[in-house]
């Protein structure tokens, strides 16, 4: 006997958000779980390059990279990762609260953690500020005369400075790494701004949330990459 | 090993026959399997095309098969693995004695200095029957030494030496080509090996050009440069004392062996702080910017040929006991 | 040597009933292609089927002009001077050919034509997970795609196409940064695709298509696809960092400035060698499609042909240095990866020897789709055995960067990729545009192509042995005659690739309607109608079959004399 099986009338009682190629709706949720995860995979082989040249080099001209690194306001960049942390735990509340069908709760867990993206956003834009003003930014305008960690501990005339070229070194990477991961997030924030307004206007139901799952999935994913960049940037030879 | 054959390269170093015979197995074992797959393909093709009243037969395959034909040829693999890799151990190895020639490649020209002094520009005469080591770094992009008569190449990188060396055979005149693609005139970067007898090669050097020997040359820029003020040889100097540690290891600030080699003196004239030997302060000024490729060559061989101090003293200094002026 | 008989307990019946085909007011059944008319049903369109069209269309069009700048170069090469162009328009000419053969043919064309068509009917869905991201893949092409042309007009490009520093960022003065950016814009478009190929043949399956049940070419875009979306980034990573140290003078890969010429070739090559991994894993899946309809039998060694893709796959994520021998590499990583590359040899020869005997005991004809099978089989042993020359150090060390390379890569690509894909164009062609392409000119046209490229690039390996380096506008008259066959042969290539262009054109308006299954072959593609319906299926497919059931299908039907509809 055929074993054919005719197609369900399926626009009978069906969510309006299910797309017309899937048979169910716990198929486009895991279609979209899983494109989400298969993206975060190659996010990660493109943030890895960077990373790799960066740990040459700074294994390279370690000493160099820790008088750049002592450039860096710590404080600054330990505020940020809070701010991150914090970012990420109101994207998991927003979850929650679609997932209990909160359409308030939802749209200000979600603008919350827009205003804690730009908190982040604002500090960078802080710190670039002043790595332009004293000619820290790689380039043609780029000029470095700063000694080695622990030099300053030295008479005078016996202190070391670090390697111009080397600085720029890591200057151009730490430009290339936290912009580029600005940039995601900037792309992030204006995800969550979408998603905000369609929460808004009671788009998502406990029944289908997956476009808020899967952009708290990529918030987390770039709340990481920043855990990562803060101790390999900032935190170089700090002990001395 | 051969003659000169026809679509063939010609054969003047004993590099050439090594790289010969490996090819030529690779040859014949790549044309046996390439015979017999087109074979099978060509009968399989004849014998089961389609005939009336004939079905095919559907077959799952055999475990038996998949591990006979991918262990048999991954062993024949292994040979060509490890005849490669030796003929490649050696080809890397440069003997001791080897004669040396300092190679600067620029778009798109090679220069050549011998140890002698003697400069040449595209054309490199070297004798037969000794080895011979190229010192090679380039002044601008990536450039690479090709001899096919030798079966030998190089890439030659801005910012660091690397090394290739050879025994040529026969005399004669052989084709050198630049192989990395180094801009406008990369089909034009090419020269000759000239490749003499060994008496007719002493006649040469002592004819080509009146300059001093590199590390003559080299001695006066040490002191030029005012390298000599800190590396001193009575171990009271800021900087280690030089005479005989070449070739040798040395113990870094940070813990770390190395070998001072051609790569290392360079880098400790271009980046000083780099790899700072224990004992010492990193307080050596770079000259990167103030020596061009050639003054670094020389530098480089004048280190080179520092003998030995007399015995009773430590050839390498450790600064242990030198107090700091 | 043969198992006995597999004894199918599964159902010998196949389920697709056609007769519910949708039929529109003037009686003519709806198809992907009649389901609008108009351009923006065009460029708007989420169906995979008529994505697929768009992309046939632009890498086509940037075949043909890779395939241009091939010509004059090898009109160049006739004579040992460089005496048709200058030499910065003969190192513009390689550097194009390369990108945009590499970046904007090679990559896409199977997984982006035909993986885009067939992969959701070999499945039994009705489109990829995201046809929206489809159609985006489509334009982050056709934006890297006009960069590329704005690169070519705008007085081109001459890196390479592998853009090696200190060349590539400091000492040119071309349209480096342009063309760094378009191939970023590829690179993505790259991607998606292999994103949305992944999800979908995890998450899209119909009832029943088991992964082993999966045909090898879906399973072959699977392991494509792992790699497009692992390897495909550090691509975009080093060109980005290429045209940040252009655009701003950094010192990354300076070595003046304390940077590194060899990172960048680790990070290029990390990538660069996956990719020929993207590029011929695709046709080694048409290749198996073709071999068992047209012997009429399952694959010999199913699960060892999915361990080989996916072996391939992996382990070629480990042998990027093996182009990197002679650049200075240390001794000791040279061994390794000399080793590793002949790791990587081993699956690749287990599927020539696997298709070689799924024809034992077959029932063998000839169609085109079957001669170019034949040729693929033939002409990527002999690509594939050169690569064993060149896994082996004492040897490469001669002919790297040599004409022995070229004539390697071209082999496996040209002779092997590029007959896969035109095989796959014939064979699917029916299914794809409704019509038959005319049997006569096919088979012509598949040996002109077996013929010209086998002059044009045989000669190559002989040249690289003797020294002929690679990208030399002119060289010593003593390789001049190798070089002239070489041109020979190309000129002969460029006819027999130019034949399917103008009869698969021609089939458009005068082909004979297909049926849904010309062939009598085995797959869910071909149980619906040939052209198929928007959404793919009357019905939705249940499988109870395995892969490649030639065993119930009978013979390849015979073919009407004449090809002309009536």
């Amino acid at each position: 006997m055929p074993t054919s099986q005719t197609v369900v009338d399926e626009h009978a009682h069906e969510n309006p958000a299910l797309l017309h190629h899937f048979a169910t709706e716990s198929q486009q949720k895991n279609a979209a779980s899983l494109g989400m995860w298969v993206f975060l995979a190659q996010e990660v082989m493109f943030f890895g390059g960077m990373f790799c040249a960066y740990l040459i080099y700074r294994y390279k001209y370690f000493a160099d990279f820790g008088s750049a690194s002592q450039q860096l306001d710590i404080k600054l960049g330990a505020i940020n990762t809070a701010v991150l942390i914090c970012s990420s735990l109101t994207v998991v509340l927003g979850v929650r609260a679609a997932q209990l069908g909160k359409r308030m709760a939802l749209v200000f867990w979600l603008v919350a953690t827009i205003l804690l993206g730009c908190v982040f956003l604002g500090i960078k834009a802080d710190e670039y500020a002043e790595k332009f003003e004293k000619h820290h930014v790689p380039g043609p305008s780029f000029s470095y005369h700063e000694l080695l960690p622990g030099q300053e501990k030295l008479p005078a005339a016996e202190r070391q400075y670090a390697n111009p070229h080397h600085a720029e070194m890591y200057f151009s990477l730490y430009f290339a790494m936290t912009g580029m991961h600005a940039l995601h997030m900037i792309i992030g924030v204006g995800l969550f701004g979408l998603l905000a307004w369609m929460a808004w206007r009671g788009k998502y139901t406990p029944e289908y949330y997956t476009p808020i799952e899967n952009a708290g999935l990529y918030w987390h994913f770039v709340d990481i990459v920043w855990i990562y960049l803060f101790p390999l940037l900032y935190l170089i030879d700090r002990h001395r | 090993m051969f003659g000169h054959l026809p679509f063939w390269p010609e054969s003047a170093s004993t590099n050439a026959g090594n790289v010969d015979a490996l090819y030529i197995f690779l040859l014949l074992v790549s044309g046996i399997m390439t015979v017999l797959i087109f074979t099978v393909l060509t009968a399989f093709a004849v014998r089961f095309r389609r005939r009336k009243g004939q079905r095919a037969e559907q077959i799952e395959g055999s475990h038996h098969l998949e591990i006979t034909w991918s262990i048999i040829p991954f062993c024949v693999m292994l040979v060509f693995y490890i005849w490669g890799a030796v003929i490649f151990f050696q080809e890397r190895t440069p003997p001791r004695d080897a004669t040396e020639v300092y190679t600067v490649a620029k778009q798109w020209m090679w220069k050549f200095e011998h140890e002698g002094g003697q400069r040449e520009i595209n054309e490199l005469h070297v004798p037969a029957g000794r080895d011979v080591k190229m010192i090679m770094t380039s002044q601008d992009v990536i450039h690479s030494f090709f001899v096919p008569a030798f079966r030998i190449k190089q890439d030659v990188v801005p910012g660091r030496y690397t090394t290739l060396w050879f025994h040529a055979t026969k005399p004669g005149t052989y084709h050198l080509f630049c192989s990395q693609y180094c801009g406008t005139e990369h089909s034009g970067m090419i020269g000759w090996v000239v490749v003499m007898e060994p008496s007719e090669y002493e006649a040469w050097m002592s004819g080509a050009g009146g300059n001093q020997p590199l590390a003559v040359t080299g001695q006066k820029l040490f002191s030029e440069l005012g390298c000599v003020t800190c590396h001193r040889s009575d171990t009271q100097g800021r900087g280690p004392d030089l005479a005989g540690v070449f070739g040798k290891p040395v113990l870094l600030a940070d813990g770390r062996t190395v070998t001072v080699d051609e790569n290392y003196v360079r880098e400790s004239i271009l980046e000083p702080g780099a790899k700072v030997v224990q004992g010492f302060k990193p307080v050596m000024p770079t000259f990167q910017g103030q020596v061009s490729d050639e003054q670094l060559n020389a530098l480089v061989d004048y280190v080179k040929s520092l003998a030995a101090p007399p015995s009773g003293r430590p050839a390498n200094t450790n600064g242990a006991a030198a107090p700091q002026p | 040597m043969e198992r006995l008989l597999l004894n199918l307990k599964v159902e010998k019946v196949r389920v697709m009933r056609m007769a519910t085909a949708v039929v529109s007011d003037s009686g003519e059944r709806e198809t992907y292609l009649n389901a609008g008319y108009g351009i923006k049903s065009w460029l708007l369109t989420v169906d995979h089927k008529r994505i697929a069209l768009l992309y046939l269309m632009s890498i086509t069009f940037f075949f043909f002009i890779g395939g241009f700048f091939a010509l004059l170069i090898r009109l160049e090469l006739l004579t040992p001077s460089g005496d048709l162009v200058q030499s910065d328009t003969y190192n513009k000419l390689f550097t194009m050919h390369g990108q945009v053969m590499v970046f904007f043919f090679l990559i896409p064309a199977v997984p982006a034509v035909l993986g885009n068509f067939l992969i959701p009917l070999m499945i039994g869905a009705k489109d990829l997970a995201f046809p929206r991201i489809n159609l985006l893949s489509w334009y982050l092409y056709i934006v890297g795609g006009i960069l590329m042309v704005y690169t070519i007009l705008n007085g081109g490009v001459d890196t390479g196409w592998t853009f090696y520093t200190p060349l590539s960022t400091e000492f040119l003065k071309t349209n480096v940064v342009s063309a760094v950016v378009g191939i970023f814009f590829a690179g993505f478009s790259s991607i998606f695709t292999g994103l949305n190929f992944i999800v979908t043949i995890h998450r899209m399956r119909a009832p029943g298509m088991t992964w082993n049940r999966l045909p090898l070419f879906v399973w072959a875009h699977y392991a494509t696809s792992i790699i497009q979306v692992l390897g495909t980034p550090v691509l975009a990573i080093s060109l980005v960092l290429v045209g940040l140290e252009r655009l701003l003078h950094l010192g990354i890969f300076n070595p003046s400035l304390g940077g590194d010429p060899l990172l960048f070739q680790h990070l290029f090559w990390f990538y660069s060698h996956p990719a020929v991994y993207i590029m011929i894993l695709p046709g080694m899946g048409i290749i198996s499609e073709i071999v068992c309809c047209f012997s009429r039998k399952r694959i010999f060694g199913y699960t060892a042909m999915t361990l080989a893709l996916l072996g391939i796959a992996v382990i070629g994520f480990l042998v990027w240095a093996h182009h990197m021998f002679v650049a200075g590499i240390s001794v000791y990583a040279a061994l390794i990866f000399s080793l590793l590359s002949y790791f990587v040899a081993v699956p690749s020869a287990i599927k020539v020897f696997n298709w070689t005997a799924t024809m034992y005991k077959g029932s063998i004809t000839y169609q085109t789709p079957m001669l170019y099978a034949f040729g693929f089989i033939g002409l990527f042993t002999i690509g594939g055995l050169t690569g064993l020359f060149l896994a082996s150090l004492g040897v490469d060390v001669h002919v790297h960067d040599t004409y022995f390379i070229i004539a390697h890569f071209h082999y496996i690509m040209v002779g092997g990729m590029v007959m896969a894909y035109l095989g796959g164009m014939h064979f699917w062609w029916p299914k794809i545009s409704g019509r038959m392409y005319p049997e006569g000119w096919g088979k012509l046209a598949a040996l002109i192509v077996f013929i010209g490229f086998n002059l044009t690039f045989f000669p190559q390996f002989i040249l690289g042995y003797m020294g002929m380096p690679r990208r030399y506008h002119s060289y010593p008259p003593e390789f001049q005659i190798l070089n002239v066959l070489s041109t020979a042969g190309a000129t002969i290539l460029a006819v027999g690739y130019l034949l399917p262009m103008v009869y698969f054109m021609w089939s458009m308006r005068y082909g004979k309607p297909a049926p849904a299954n010309p062939w009598n072959a085995a797959g869910l593609e071909w149980e619906t109608h040939s052209p198929p319906p928007t959404f793919n299926f009357d019905e939705q497919p249940v499988v109870t079959w395995e892969a490649y059931n030639y065993d119930d299908m009978g013979e390849v039907p015979e073919r009407e004399e004449s090809p002309v509809a009536h």
